[in-house]
């Protein structure tokens, strides 16, 4: 028998929500690590207990947490007390220390200057397909770091942000965040990512070298709409069986590519809206994508007060509208982007989570939906677990 | 021994109670008190001070006797109720945001 295992990132700390397949009942299990905010966490594939989180605070900086049985406890990494017995002797206490290579450089402000990069947060960890050892961090300011040894050290892959194109790079309203990283199963050296607000970048050899790719995007607030760098894209997704066919959810816009990133068109189509931050790909099909339309970048609601996912069974440009279980009058909550995620069951079950503390469920493709919890933190991030 | 208070946040990263004490005897600094606490409690390394720089960090502050010394030298001696145990030393986050 399957069960399910939500891992819910808030501003106040962490909950593993798990169920039986059925994904009727729910056990909420929480506050881990109360009162700092949890920005994302996710399992390995390859050892579902071992999942990583990054917790983060303005007072007192970055934590790296790592479980190695599903939630229950947790550890950071090299600072526990069998750490001290080891042939290194002392623990190094480093694995929150995120250290830009080199002389870090400078990118655009918001008023156009150049400011000096400056670490403040990982948004994003991504465990390699591989090795549960093996995990990607994405950061704020925006960067890619990499740990080969379960989270106890970090490294960048510098080769991104020395991009040529760096100094140009500059904040969303919500930071200069490296959110996304995809890793194609096919070829693992070929990972995407996206920056808000740079746009999407692809390595060919596992970190090495980058290239932007956002030929295709069209960004009317920037200087120039069309430029190699600077859309701020809020999220890209992939199905892993057809890795050369991406979408994002840009600021405004909901894009589609289907060579790996080189041009993208968009496929806003019927959306109410086509700003919002998530976007997710149901797990056996394709073609059948998910967004939650928000009114605008001033109004982080959704339109009219309702709020509606939108499923395209077409890859974009026909969305429909769903709606049952979910709160159709008096809704003035966001989804943001790491806060969305499907299980790979069947019937597909859809998951996200609301800045108004809800984490709602859908058992059926997403046709109809039901809160798992109501009255949570605000919803950073929402990741889903099957397992077997 | 020197008798620390630690924020409640950094309580629950290092898994511990409302007091800690280092073993420093005689005369200390705050960066004495601070390297043997994290010597003690890893996790709390770049928490309290930056990694590389040791530089507190902004929203921490350092109570001594009632003083605010967040501003002093980490090199400077602490009161001698702090060495001496007799009083707490405290690292609190500073009180902003909510």
């Amino acid at each position: 028998m399957s069960e399910i295992r939500v891992l819910v990132g808030t501003r106040k700390g962490a909950f593993v929500l798990t169920s039986d397949a059925k994904r009727k009942d729910w056990k909420v299990d929480g506050p881990h690590f109360a009162g700092w905010e949890i920005y994302h966490m996710k399992g390995s594939s390859v050892d579902p207990d071992r999942i990583y989180a990054s917790q983060t605070s303005a007072w007192f900086g970055q934590i790296i947490q790592r479980s190695s049985d599903g939630g229950k406890t947790w550890e950071t990494p090299g600072s526990s007390p069998d750490d001290l017995k080891g042939p290194d002797g002392m623990p190094k206490g480093e694995s929150n220390m995120f250290v830009y290579d080199g002389i870090p450089g400078t990118h655009m402000w918001y008023d156009g200057t150049q400011h000096p990069w400056e670490f403040k947060r990982v948004w994003h960890l991504e465990p390699a397909l591989d090795n549960a050892d093996h995990v990607y961090a994405g950061v704020e300011d925006a960067a890619l770091f990499e740990s080969k040894d379960g989270g106890t050290s970090w490294n960048e892959l510098s080769g991104l942000r020395q991009h040529d194109t760096g100094p140009k790079w500059q904040p969303g309203a919500g930071g200069m965040c490296l959110h996304s990283i995809l890793i194609d199963p096919k070829n693992p050296k070929r990972i995407f990512i996206a920056i808000s607000a740079a746009g999407a970048f692809r390595t060919d050899d596992a970190g090495k070298s980058w290239k932007p790719i956002n030929h295709g995007l069209h960004s009317q607030y920037i200087p120039d709409p069309h430029a190699e760098v600077g859309h701020c894209v809020h999220r890209i997704a992939m199905h892993p069986s057809k890795p050369n066919t991406l979408f994002m959810q840009k600021h405004w816009d909901v894009m589609r590519s289907d060579d790996g990133g080189d041009s993208w068109r968009e496929v806003s189509g019927n959306l109410p809206s086509d700003f919002g931050f998530p976007i997710d790909v149901h797990a056996h099909e394709p073609e059948t994508i998910y967004v939650v339309p928000i009114k605008s970048d001033s109004e982080h609601y959704p339109p009219d007060g309702k709020l509606r996912v939108y499923r395209s069974r077409s890859g974009g440009n026909e969305w429909e509208e769903l709606t049952k279980g979910l709160p159709q009058q008096d809704c003035y909550v966001n989804v943001l982007r790491d806060a969305m995620s499907v299980d790979s069951l069947d019937p597909c079950g859809i998951y996200f989570g609301t800045t108004g503390g809800q984490v709602y469920a859908s058992a059926d493709n997403g046709d109809s939906w039901n809160p798992i919890v109501r009255d949570l933190p605000a919803v950073l991030s929402v990741e889903v677990q099957t397992l077997k | 021994m020197i008798r620390v208070i630690l924020p409640h946040h950094l309580r629950t990263l290092a898994k511990v109670g409302d007091e800690v004490h280092v073993d420093l005897n005689g005369s200390a600094t705050v960066k004495d008190v601070l390297d043997a606490l994290e010597n003690k409690y890893p996790m709390l390394r770049g928490t309290i001070r930056e990694h590389n720089t040791l530089k507190r960090r902004p929203l921490v502050r350092f109570f001594a006797c009632g003083e605010d010394i967040s501003h002093e030298s980490p090199d400077a001696p602490l009161p001698d109720p702090i060495t001496k145990g007799e009083e707490p030393f405290f690292i609190m986050g500073a009180i902003a945001g909510g």
